[in-house]
């Protein structure tokens, strides 16, 4: 009778154990350090360099010089250790991770902290620092405290123009910012089953704005015809009679299109109620929200509009970009006015390609608003591709009409 | 393992992006981020790190992964961060950087007299006593060792 942890981790909750990875990746930021550290280390060879992948995504392509002579550093590195590599151009890591990588029973560490987006797939994925994760590279492995557990239960299904990002906030608002620190997250109920794997990353992506170590799905039909279509087998997990701390119930038919607004992602409003609210610009993109569905969403919803605000739209990755090509989504979304910049994380942590000036509002896809983060003086309401698509038509927060 | 400075009281929910911001963190010259270390929580706070204990709230280092966040503060001079909870990576890199954590619930006045002692699991403010939650034998055997680096290194 275990949790979905408990039995990838094969302990009970509260046991501190050692375990090997399957895989661990860190980005442009993480990796410059966890280098520094491997040097500091003594470290010459990394012994499973298959297990392992470096992703440029933070700050792509370079904004400096200083940012592009770290990057090249750091690229030679990869090629000189053997670590999978994904240039820049290539996607979020974890939306890379998720394009065939990742299987459900894994065992995952990213340096990063939105690495629980993985456990989508049934799998134990959570982020590290970039120490931590230059002793994973040198080792293969990492010690790990088995989480607790906190079930969503899912019910019902989405209606109107409710997305999985609402029932994300709708969690973040339920649990609050340290409502599950420590914990894991485990989506359960009927409701789970209705939610598309593009969602299901959504909602996993958001499980550290709780605190929560990771946010799991258990791998079911969906799971493994996603996984087919990368070549990948996988088997279907099951939940088990187990002990959850506690539950937390979202009715799916009850979600409606949900704000977080500044500076607290657990600080949720209905659309509705801040509709009106001037804006300055709106992003869609990131590791939440910049997927292949999110797109598709977008252009949907701006066909044939023209965009009244500054709107910048980022794929999470190449395939990402690439798809949304060859079906004519990127044509409706450069057609209606937008911005399109190279896949990656774009502003979204404040470093470049979007940020804000003082003062400016940003209605946002992504999963943190925290004061200044996009820019000093900048604030961000966070919301879904639907409400952004709405809102950029209409130049202020607007309530996205029902599909 | 003890430590001993002056009370720096922050509330509950302070993120990294608060601690350390993106801008500055494209840079190994780790001076940059003691010197911008809270900058867009108080600008003048950064000066008055060195011999401090900072004490929190609920959630301290929560939001992004950056590893910054805590070097900042140990290179700005900082003894040890308490606080009545963590976000867990935060509390993961602090222990790997060598930056004692105290997870304990304390009331706090600024320019207190903190001092802690990780091994017997308390921390005191101005002389009076509070209990702290005890850390795996692991952390301590890496803070005691000044980090997860010295302590890779002396454990090959």
């Amino acid at each position: 009778m275990s949790t979905l942890s408990e039995q990838i981790l094969g302990a009970q909750a509260g046991a501190y154990v050692d375990r090997e990875v399957d895989i661990a990746f860190a980005h442009d930021g993480t990796g410059v350090l966890a280098r520094e550290a491997l040097r500091e280390m003594g470290v010459e060879r990394l012994p499973y360099p298959e297990r392992l992948r470096l992703i440029f995504d933070h700050i792509v392509p370079a904004n400096t010089g200083t940012t592009a002579t770290l990057q090249a550093e750091l690229r030679e590195y990869a090629g000189a250790s053997g670590i999978e590599f994904f240039d820049a151009g290539g996607g979020i890591c974890h939306q890379v991770m998720s394009e065939g990588v990742v299987r459900p029973g894994m065992i995952v560490v990213g340096a990063d902290s939105h690495t629980c987006t993985l456990g989508a797939f049934g799998a134990f994925a959570t982020g590290v620092g970039a120490t931590d994760m230059a002793a994973i590279w040198a080792s293969g492995g990492t010690w790990f405290r088995v989480p607790e557990t906190i079930a969503i239960n899912l019910s019902g299904r989405l209606s109107g123009a409710a997305e999985p990002k609402d029932v994300a906030l709708a969690y973040v608002a339920n649990l609050g910012m340290e409502g599950a620190t420590y914990r894991a997250l485990e989506f359960v109920g009927d409701g789970a089953a209705t939610i598309s794997m593009d969602g299901r990353l959504t909602l996993c992506n958001m499980a550290v704005e709780t605190g929560a170590k990771a946010g799991m799905f258990y791998a079911d039909a969906l799971t493994i015809r996603y996984l087919t279509e990368y070549g990948l087998a996988a088997a279907p997990q099951a939940p088990e009679d187990c002990c959850y701390e506690r539950t937390a119930d979202i009715d799916l038919d009850d979600i409606v299109p949900l704000i977080a607004v500044p500076h607290r992602v657990d600080t949720v409003r209905e659309a509705e109620e801040v509709a009106g609210t001037h804006l300055d610009q709106v992003f869609v993109g990131t590791c939440t929200n910049g997927r292949y569905e999110d797109l598709a969403r977008f252009a949907r919803i701006v066909r044939g509009e023209k965009v009244t605000v500054r709107t910048l739209v980022i794929p999470a990755s190449r395939s990402v970009l690439a798809r949304a090509i060859a079906t004519g989504v990127l044509a409706d979304i450069v057609a209606a006015g937008c911005m399109v910049a190279p896949p990656g994380c774009g502003p979204c942590l404040g470093a470049h390609a979007g940020v804000l000036g003082e003062g400016e509002v940003c209605l946002s896809t992504a999963n943190r608003n925290f004061k200044n983060r996009m820019g000093v003086g900048g604030e961000i309401y966070l919301s879904s591709v639907a409400t952004a698509a709405a809102s950029a038509i209409a130049g202020e927060i607007a309530v996205p009409e029902v599909a | 393992m003890q430590g001993a400075g002056s009370a720096v009281c922050l509330g509950r929910d302070i993120d990294t992006d608060l601690i350390i911001a993106g801008r500055y963190l494209r840079t190994k010259d780790r001076s940059v981020w003691a010197e911008h270390a809270f900058e867009d929580l108080d600008p003048t706070l950064a000066a008055r790190l060195r011999g401090s204990v900072i004490v929190a709230g609920r959630n301290m280092g929560c939001g992004s992964s950056r590893e910054q966040a805590v070097v900042a503060l140990r290179e700005a001079g900082v003894v040890g961060v308490v606080a009545e909870s963590f976000a867990r990576i935060f509390f993961r890199n602090a222990v790997n950087v060598g930056l004692p954590v105290i997870e304990a619930s304390v009331s706090c006045t600024d320019g207190a007299h903190v001092a802690f002692d990780l091994d017997a699991g308390w921390v005191e403010v101005d002389g009076e006593r509070y209990p702290a939650r005890p850390l795996s034998s692991k952390m301590v055997a890496i803070l005691r060792a000044g980090g997860l680096v010295p302590y890779w290194r002396s454990d090959r």
